[in-house]
């Protein structure tokens, strides 16, 4: 139990040294992705081989002096850690302190590890990352492209910690910034460092925190809440659950100084159903921060309470909005109610009430320790700071980043995602999930910030970032992220009920190759008007992916409208399916697999197709090994 | 007859109160206490929703109303595993698709019917379940997540499956002593398995 600043100071030396008796860290990534990938069993194989050799150093162990007969800087560390972000390649493994990076680990691999890399130090070059395009093999995490390019702030601790251990958390400095914070600050200090730092709110519309707090902190009232609204709905975006996953502490250290800056002494962490580990290690980190007196009452001697209770959510994407998950949180149907009032005077069960993101909240401890110019010294003028985004779909390198606001999306895409597949054409890049816009080619000097991304209709929202090649079809993505919103709309205002319902039934009607020059028209009418009238951000920003793709894309809308032909390939209704004579071995195998059997064609000759009967179902396609069937 | 199923709604009521004990029977809690109770029994009954809203003094519409806005829950009984295919627009990119069709094919399911008829399989989509790095993506009973999944590869994990069930169908019809069939069974199966709590 902690019950001052110093207290904290010892138990971080501690914890420093304990780390230090480990010569060696294997650092096996347990996020999500990697989890999928069975990096489980790899963190347990490696456990297994370096138990046996009588080498194990475990942080936990290590606080009463030296571990039992293991002599000082000896020992290695085997520990399992949040997203190390390039989840495309896992199980990834960090070896620090060189940072080494293996990829792609299998628990095959692990007795060579143990022998050569732990034991011996030397790299084992075959787990290298391999440059797709250069075919260099590349050793260290900081070399590798994906990374190069990277500041990570917010990231910082992600693959570098184990995160169910509170003291590699201290030992990295957790916690020093709210007992600074407690120690050396007012509440109006707080306020008044975070206002100049420029923070903004990660979470989409990007509204100065320290403004935020600001109404919530002159509200009167006997009681106040702190939110973390960690319901990142976005299809697309993991940044938030990577935090919560890798850094639980970060978010928990946050939201204690937003508490306290505020005067809130309860505080809730809402988590998405779909993120059950990170629902996991915050009930753990909590847990572990009440064990230390971190949470509770008098916190480090100060006199300052403050406790936290995680939510889960249940599968509402309209949660993700503010007065929404206040009522979710009360028990209720999460349904947005309009604003003003406003959270910060009545929010939660009526009271004052500060909804910060994840993102945002876990930028604070790096404020209060560094200062605000450090903070300002990245990113632009008015969007100080990094961002993290959720690079995804056809680009090489998919993963976590964190870059410095402002970043060239192009850079992001071609230098970080390393560009489209080897063949594959760039055609469009979708930015901020069913709230933000697809960009075309021509958009792609962009910068990534709150002001430029507006200008060109998309948003920062949440930061995904999912790239499209040729072999997508625009308006059938816009048709995909409306069918999400109609779904997702909570039925409380008639313009999003309606206009989703009607938007999404003109696009299926286009994408159907039943469309008419009218239905364009229309569908812009009926995309301004929801834009205009909707309750909430859900319903207000719902028509995004339609304007954008009709600003940027208007050529393939009308390829579906006045030539019934869908450019990518893709919008099922419009395919015509042909056999390429030229390309037609005559192998059979598409005639075999057709299930209306209407392909027809003799043995080394080349076969054909009856469009009467084609059902278009594209098994062919599929089958046929030498590209031989248009589409 | 009669008795049994009064029988079968005590015991059923004896872990809801437990529930909602646990919760404080706070109303506040209520999401989480439909959570614990879909968990117990693999959907929510109707008749406790109606329980829960007697237990917490709020109108049975406002219980039911919670429990119809959340794509989590569900009013009709799932299966044993529950596949969900992630639909978020990088596995959409990705072509998801694909992978939905592929079970709906197999496990005969359609958009009006989730469910298999012998409980074993429930089929949904999710819009994101936030591992876009490894698109497309497929998780069974959440637990087990498959990344970059292919038709074929998810073809063999559903015969693995199916061939998994099909075998311990006839070890566990050895074991029961059949007075299963008086109340739907498996509907009622716990999801740790600790078999039938119905009868």
């Amino acid at each position: 139990m902690l019950k001052s600043r110093k207290d904290l100071d010892r138990i971080r030396e501690q914890a420093e040294k304990g780390m230090g008796r480990q010569r060696m860290r294997a650092m096996v990534c347990a996020g999500t992705g990697c989890l999928a990938n069975g990096s489980l069993k790899v963190y347990e194989r490696l456990r297994e081989l370096v138990a046996e050799k009588g080498l194990l150093v475990d942080i936990a162990m290590t606080e009463d002096a030296c571990g039992e007969g293991q002599e000082a800087g000896g020992g290695i560390g085997v520990e399992k850690s949040g997203c190390h972000g390039f989840c495309q390649m896992g199980p990834l493994i960090r070896i620090e302190p060189q940072g080494i990076l293996y990829v792609s680990v299998k628990p095959e691999d692990a007795e060579e590890i143990v022998e050569e890399t732990l034991i011996k130090g030397k790299p084992v070059t075959r787990l290298f990352y391999q440059d797709p395009f250069k075919g260099t093999q590349v050793e260290t995490e900081e070399s590798i492209p994906f990374y190069k390019h990277q500041h990570r702030v917010v990231l910082a601790n992600c693959g570098r910690i184990n995160p169910e251990d509170i003291r590699e958390a201290i030992a990295m400095g957790g916690y020093a910034a709210i007992a600074r914070v407690l120690d050396e600050m007012t509440p109006e200090q707080v306020i008044e460092l975070i206002n100049e730092s420029g923070l903004r709110g990660r979470g989409g519309a990007g509204f100065p925190t320290g403004r935020k707090w600001q109404f919530a902190k002159a509200a009167k009232s006997d009681k106040k809440y702190v939110i973390c609204n960690g319901d990142e709905g976005d299809p697309g975006a993991f940044m938030d659950r990577s935090v919560m996953e890798g850094d639980p502490h970060k978010v928990i250290e946050g939201l204690m100084i937003a508490g306290y800056a505020i005067g809130a002494d309860e505080g809730f962490i809402y988590v998405r159903a779909e993120y059950p580990v990170a629902v996991t290690r915050l009930k753990k980190a909590i847990a572990e921060a009440r064990e230390y007196g971190l949470l509770g009452r008098n916190i480090l001697g100060s006199g300052f309470s403050f406790d936290i209770t995680v939510k889960e959510g249940a599968g509402a994407f309209v949660c993700g909005e503010e007065t929404a998950l206040i009522s979710s949180i009360e028990g209720g149907r999460g349904m947005p109610n309009p604003r003003p009032p406003y959270p910060a005077e009545k929010g939660l069960f009526g009271k004052p009430t500060v909804i910060n993101n994840v993102e945002t909240l876990s930028n604070l401890p790096t404020i209060i320790l560094n200062g605000a110019s450090w903070f300002k010294s990245r990113g632009t003028e008015t969007s100080p700071g990094t961002k993290t985004f959720a690079l995804a779909g056809q680009v090489v390198n998919t993963g976590l980043v964190e870059v410095p606001m402002g970043f060239p999306l192009r850079d992001l895409v071609f230098e970080v995602g390393g560009g489209t597949r080897i063949g594959r054409r760039f055609k469009a890049v979708q930015i901020g999930g069913p709230s933000g816009g697809c960009l075309a080619e021509g958009q792609l000097d962009v910068a990534l910030d709150y002001e430029s991304l507006h200008k060109v209709g998309a948003m920062v929202g949440s930061g995904g970032i999912v790239v499209m090649d040729e072999d997508t079809c625009m308006v059938e993505v816009a048709r995909f992220f409306m069918q999400f919103t109609q779904n997702e709309s909570c039925g409380k205002c008639v313009p999003c009920r309606e206009g989703t319902k009607q938007m999404l039934a003109l696009l299926t009607k286009i994408t159907n190759g039943e469309g008419t020059e009218e239905d364009l028209a229309l569908l812009e009418e009926v995309a301004l008007a929801v834009q205009d009238g909707a309750l909430c951000g859900l319903g207000k920003t719902a028509p995004n992916p339609v304007l954008t793709t009709l600003k940027y894309f208007r050529s393939e809308y009308e390829a579906h409208i006045l030539e019934k032909r869908c450019p990518a390939g893709v919008c099922q209704a419009l395919r015509v399916y042909s056999i390429d004579p030229e390309k037609c071995r005559g192998c059979t195998l598409c005639m075999k697999v057709c299930p209306v059997g209407a392909i027809s064609g003799e043995r080394r000759k080349p076969h054909s197709i009856d469009a009467t009967k084609c059902i278009k179902c594209g098994a062919c396609v599929e089958k046929c090994r030498f590209g031989a069937i248009n589409h | 007859m009669r008795k049994e199923t009064e029988q079968v709604f005590e015991r059923k009521f004896d872990k809801v109160n437990y529930i909602l004990d646990k919760h404080e029977r706070k109303v506040s809690n209520l999401i989480a206490i439909l959570q614990e109770i879909q968990a117990e029994y693999r959907y929510l009954p109707e008749e406790v929703l109606t329980y829960v809203a007697t237990a917490l003094g709020i109108p049975r519409a406002t219980v039911y109303g919670v429990a119809t806005f959340y794509t989590q829950f569900s009013m009709k009984p799932k299966g044993k595993y529950v596949i969900k295919v992630c639909d978020g627009t990088a596995c959409h990119v990705r072509h998801s698709e694909k992978l939905s069709d592929l079970i709906r094919e197999k496990l005969d399911l359609n958009d009006a019917k989730d469910t298999t008829d012998d409980l074993l399989f429930t089929f949904e989509t999710v819009s994101c379940i936030g591992a876009c790095g490894l698109a497309p993506v497929v998780t069974i009973n959440d637990d087990d997540v498959y990344g970059q999944m292919t038709p074929e590869a998810l073809s063999i994990v559903l015969d693995q499956l199916l061939s998994e069930e099909s075998s311990e169908e006839g070890t566990e019809a050895a074991e029961t002593d059949g007075d299963c069939s008086a109340n739907n069974g498996q509907a009622y199966r716990t999801k740790d398995g600790e078999g039938c709590k119905g009868c």
